[in-house]
């Protein structure tokens, strides 16, 4: 094909020159998401990437988490009381927030108690005219089992609210700077209630947040422009635009030249070129999260903590970094993550030492053991290739005499399966932090209320029991630290799961942003940020 | 005619009553549902999953469900996808254009170069030229496209940095969408250099979607050229001494067209499959990367009316080639 | 293959000698054609290795070698004659990998064909046997499938019965026998009106004899060229399925699922994207070659206009 020959070198040419046309806007910043949000209501939603582009660029909340850290600051509430039996949350609101305007909804008056009161009645009421008008679960406000836990919400005055609790909850205020409790206009509401639109609600909302929505289109673009009239001042860049690019090279190569300035997950094996490059700064920081390897404690011979104790040494934890994590991991020795408060740095990890372990299997009485290993078949932070963690896995325990089968699900099938307390095998699967709290990682991962649920290993152990149940009605830091500590060194002479990493949050960023953070909880926040 | 339009009519509608049964049925064996994968590795209890099902009308039985999409779709109505909760016709409609631009640049392609060099190797068969064309056809045509598309990223978006990398257009420029098809609605918008930025963004994608069908162009193209040549009309003609451009372009070539035309209309079906690829690898904001999806995430209602509108336009379009094909050859309207 | 009385005879009691001689003549054609000889060889030399490939690979296909994570093809630095394709992200040796690759690429063509092949036989004999209601109804269920892409209808398949090697050849021929069908019946329907078999039925041959002994061979032509032609698009097909996470599993050293694994690559280490898509384009071309010199020799008329 001489022809074909001849017009790619025409295009390419056409090309070359319109490289050098392109026009450059002072104030723009393009983050390359990953994916396409699943809708604008973060309270529907689990998704991270429907987090970032709602509540994180849209919503305020009533407590935040300070950007870049897991400390909570006040947001919409300007300060909060908890009476002394730990059951009435009393919030102050904050004056002169104002809503985005936009095309059909013009604010008039102020945030105040009302948005609060329609925000939460909204998930929590059946019959509210709101409960249903996008089909589907409030998915985040049951998972923290807020119907169980609220009594009511009362509108002391325009500006004062106050939850009631059914028990005390420590972690409740993390539990409410969560992205499910962002604050949404009851104006708007009753506005598009009139006009027989209500679903319009989730499509387009108006929210108090620093940024407003401008344009979506699916699979491609999210524009946003900055709130001018935002409580805590504008955001310094003027518009902030999500250019949808779900492969993590084609990322890259759009970080690169130019065409984005901010990225998420890059791929383990771009880190080294993305140090070097000198357009690019590579941030990165320790995720809040852990990456498991669950047995089935309920099923012999994984009921015996000697045989769990002898796998976890078999396994070569820094080859699963270099293999699967590319460097982009820390090998785990607790089952929460360094960067919550209460982590044990004094536990020390099972060595590698698959002669010791033969030997404790041996002493066991275990011989010929044949297991299977379940790989989840999506990429999560916690574990970017489940598969090839399995198969490394499976050679480590090839070593000490222990046949290892590999074995995958549909995901939703995995979830699904892997909760089994009959299941055959141990689990791949791990946890990414909701709210920060030790709770939220060994309550729900490791409690006696999970088994069969969302605790894999059907851990059920007394003494790990006694100390977190203790350490969920307790209010006093210091003491609750105390009581996370005792439960991680009861974890690891039991040894439920083998922890294998945490993994480290790279985000690349063009030289010219300024003031990016990591966020622990993984989620991308565009205020504060600015432009060289 | 009539008659014979009816009778391709006639076969085509229980074909498409066929395509929504399979479609719905297919749809019901997925292992996993939507819900479950909503939670995550959360998890909900067994009571919140069974009532989520039936607020999706998930929990009746597969027939009474298969009645009531009958007759929506009756309606024109395809239902609402779980994940964005917004219905399917409307998402399908969004992304459409750009599958359906990138299609036809693709066509444009291969039919550009892919008939020239044909005609062209069929009457200089034997040549240097035609074994080139023959060979190069070949290879495009045994081409793993997924594979084609990576190395021309890595060659002029990675290493030459000649075209940008994915998506349809650069971010800088921002217009409400006329048509939905970028080339256009850059022109229309009348932003400096936006239109070009459109064709700089088409190159790569519609090059690695045309390669299949302009290898299946030339090589029909070429042969149908050949057993043309060697009828005895043209010989005739070429005796009478017309000149040898006159022999192809009038007689050769006009009957030689009528396979190819229908060659080209069969490569609809083609098309969408290469964009699955194709869109999934550029990260096209089109329909078949939105299938991928729609499938990875057990959305039901998108992959149902994804597969239905996909088969309708792929019947429409051969039953149209169909048609052609009577209208050109009376013969076959009444052969089977 | 012409339409003389004599030869249609000499057909129906299908004598060795006949067979021989059309076995000669198509040997004549297709050896005239140097491509095709070419891709025949190339095909050949694959099937060794698939056949030797526990002794030609130099390690095991998935022997990890922790320390030679990602390593370069021989010649490029930081390269070794151990590992002469280079490795992968895990140490595994890309060259073993591809040559075991061979079995499952051979393997998948070899299982789409048969499946399809015999199940477009029996259907597209039965449809253009009988006619009438059951071609209908044969007919028009190809239809539905034909009026999906096959891509498509494949990965929903796949997604159906869950992502492996096995599903993923079930979906492959199930997507592709529609097109058996329609070859077999239209060569079987115009098989029927020829002389031999008015013959065979007067002299009281069985149907079912009449079907698949006597009319059968003579449709075998397009149906072998199909199959050629098929055989690569399975293999095509399944590296696609495989490249999109839905056909075989790792680590299995399926050139597409390796193509998969080694997108993420794509920048840092071509030699992981290269080579597997070498593997199968150059096997393909091979395949398609020997196609094209198929139908040239089975279908003489093409080769002497």
């Amino acid at each position: 094909m001489k022809y074909s020959g001849k017009l790619w070198t025409l295009l390419c040419a056409v090309a070359l020159i319109l490289m050098c046309a392109l026009p450059v806007s002072a104030k723009t910043l393009v983050y390359c998401s990953e994916g396409s949000p699943e809708g604008f209501n973060p309270a529907l939603y689990t998704a991270g990437t429907t987090f970032d582009a709602s509540s994180r660029a849209l919503f305020n909340k009533l407590a935040e988490f300070e950007r870049g850290t897991t400390k909570i600051v006040p947001a919409l509430a300007e300060s909060w009381e908890i009476s002394s039996d730990g059951l009435v949350y009393t919030f102050n609101l904050r004056k002169g927030v104002k809503f985005h305007t936009l095309k059909d909804f013009t604010p008039t008056r102020d945030f105040n108690a009302d948005d609060v009161l329609f925000s939460f009645m909204r998930q929590l009421d059946k019959n509210h005219p709101f409960h249903k008008v996008t089909p589907g679960a409030y998915e985040y406000f049951e998972g923290m089992s807020m119907p169980d836990l609220l009594k009511e919400i009362v509108k002391v005055d325009d500006y004062t609210v106050k939850f009631v609790l059914t028990r005390p909850e420590a972690p409740m205020i993390a539990n409410l700077a969560m992205d499910f409790a962002s604050i949404f206009s009851k104006e708007q509401a009753d506005m598009l209630m009139k006009a027989g639109t209500p679903e319009k609600i989730d499509l387009h909302p108006a929210g108090t947040g620093p940024f407003q929505l401008v344009a979506y289109q699916k699979d491609a673009v999210i524009r946003y422009k900055a709130h001018p009239d935002y409580w805590a001042g504008k955001a310094p860049i003027d518009n902030l635009v999500f250019a949808i690019t779900p492969d993590a090279s084609v990322r890259y190569q759009k970080l690169k030249a130019g065409e984005c300035h901010v990225m998420p997950y890059p791929n383990p094996a771009d880190l080294e070129a993305m140090k070097t490059d000198k357009e690019i700064n590579l941030l990165s920081q320790e995720g809040l999260n852990v990456g498991y390897l669950a047995y089935n404690t309920m099923m012999a011979p994984f009921d015996n903590p000697k045989v769990r104790k002898a796998l976890n040494m078999a396994i070569n934890k820094q080859a699963i970094l270099d293999a699967v994590f590319q460097g982009a991991g820390k090998v785990a020795k607790n089952p929460i993550p360094p960067t919550i408060w209460s982590y044990n740095d004094d536990i020390v990890d099972d060595p590698y030492d698959p002669e010791g372990a033969k030997k404790m299997l041996a002493e066991a009485g275990l011989q010929n053991l044949s297991m299977k290993i379940w790989a989840m078949p999506v990429q999560r932070p916690y574990n970017p290739n489940a598969r090839r963690m399995a198969e490394v896995i499976q050679a480590d325990f090839e070593k000490i005499g222990v046949k290892a089968e590999i074995v995958s699900y549909e995901w939703g099938e995995y979830l699904k399966r892997s909760k089994d307390k009959d299941r055959d095998g141990a689990v791949l699967l791990g946890w990414t932090g909701d709210n920060g709290d030790p709770d939220n990682f060994l309550a729900v991962l490791l409690g006696c209320d999970g088994v069969g649920g969302s605790n894999r290993a059907n851990f059920c152990h007394d003494e790990f029991e006694a100390l977190i149940q203790k350490a969920k009605r307790v209010s006093d830091p210091a003491e609750r630290t105390n009581l996370y500590k005792q439960a991680q060194v009861v974890f690891k002479e039991q040894a439920p799961w083998a922890t294998i990493a945490h993994s480290i949050v790279f985000e690349p960023v063009r030289k010219e942003v300024v003031d990016y953070r990591i966020d622990p909880f993984g989620g991308h926040i565009f205020y504060g940020v600015d432009l060289k | 005619m009539i008659t014979f339009i009816l009778r391709k009519l006639g076969v085509l509608l229980p074909t498409f009553f066929g395509v929504t049964l399979i479609a719905f049925v297919f749809i019901r064996l997925l292992p996993g549902d939507p819900v479950l994968l909503m939670a995550g590795e959360r998890g909900m209890t067994e009571e919140r999953h069974a009532r989520l099902m039936k607020e999706f009308g998930f929990d009746r039985p597969i027939l009474v469900q298969y009645g009531s999409y009958l007759k929506q779709i009756a309606g024109g109505d395809l239902g609402k996808s779980i994940i964005t909760r917004r219905p399917v016709i409307e998402e399908f409609m969004t992304l459409f254009p750009a599958t359906a631009e990138l299609s036809l640049c693709a066509i444009f392609l291969a039919v550009l170069f892919g008939l020239p060099a044909g005609i062209i190797a069929a009457v200089r068969r034997g040549s240097v030229f035609d074994h080139t064309v023959m060979g190069t056809a070949l290879t495009g045509y045994s081409m793993p496209i997924f594979w084609w598309g990576l190395l021309l990223i890595i060659l002029f978006s990675g290493i030459l940095r000649w075209t940008p990398v994915s998506g349809r257009i650069s971010l800088l420029f921002f217009f409400e969408p006329v048509t939905g098809f970028m080339l256009i609605d850059s022109l229309l918008s009348g932003e400096k250099g936006a239109f070009l930025s459109a064709v700089r963004h088409m190159i790569l994608p519609s090059i690695v979607l045309s390669t299949i069908p302009m290898a299946v162009i030339a090589r029909q193209t070429r042969s149908a050229m050949l057993e043309v040549l060697g009828e005895d009309y043209v010989r005739t003609a070429k005796a009478k001494g017309l000149g040898p451009g006159r022999v192809i372009g009038l007689h050769a070539l006009r009957n030689a067209l009528i396979p190819v035309v229908t060659v080209i209309g069969l490569q609809v079906g083609v098309l969408f499959a290469g964009a699955i690829l194709t869109e999934t690898i550029f990260s096209w904001p089109g329909i078949g990367k939105w299938m991928v999806d729609s499938i990875s995430r057990r959305d039901y209602p998108s992959v149902q009316g994804g597969l239905l509108l996909i088969a309708a336009i792929v019947m429409s379009v051969n039953l149209f080639v169909d048609l052609l094909y009577g209208l050109i050859n009376p013969q076959i309207r009444h052969t089977d | 293959m012409t339409d003389t009385v004599a030869e249609n005879t000499e057909k129906l009691d299908t004598r060795q000698g006949g067979r021989i001689a059309l076995l000669k003549e198509f040997w004549s054609y297709f050896t005239e054609n140097r491509g095709a000889v070419m891709g025949l060889i190339f095909f050949i030399a694959v099937i060794l290795v698939a056949i030797f490939a526990d002794v030609l690979a130099p390690h095991a296909p998935n022997q990890q070698y922790r320390d030679a994570f990602l390593q370069p093809p021989f010649w490029e630095e930081g390269g070794s004659t151990a590992f002469i394709l280079g490795t992968d992200a895990v140490g595994r040796d890309i060259l073993s990998r591809l040559i075991h690759g061979s079995r499952y690429s051979l393997f998948i063509g070899c299982i789409v064909v048969s499946i399809a092949l015999s199940v477009g036989i029996l259907l597209g004999v039965t449809a253009g046997y009988f006619r009438g209601r059951v071609d209908t109804i044969i007919m028009r269920l190809m239809d539905i499938f034909l009026a999906f892409p096959s891509l498509l209808l494949a990965l929903v398949l796949v997604a159906i019965l869950g992502p492996s090697l096995t599903n993923a050849m079930i979906a492959i021929a199930i997507v592709q026998q529609p097109h058996y069908v329609r070859l077999t019946r239209a060569a079987v329907m115009s098989e029927m009106s020829r002389d031999y078999v008015t013959a065979a039925r007067v002299i009281g041959v069985k149907r079912l004899r009449l079907m698949f002994v006597t009319i059968l061979p003579n449709c075998m032509a397009p149906l072998i060229v199909q199959a050629a032609l098929s055989f690569s698009s399975a293999i095509l097909d399944a590296a696609a399925l495989g490249f999109l996470g839905l056909g075989a599993q790792p680590p299995t050293p399926e050139w597409g699922t390796m193509l998969a694994e080694a997108r993420e690559f794509i920048l840092r280490a071509w030699w992981v994207v290269t080579f597997p898509g070498l593997a199968i384009l150059t096997t393909v071309v091979a395949i398609n070659l020997m196609g094209d010199g198929l139908r040239d020799a089975l279908d003489p008329k093409l080769k002497r206009s």
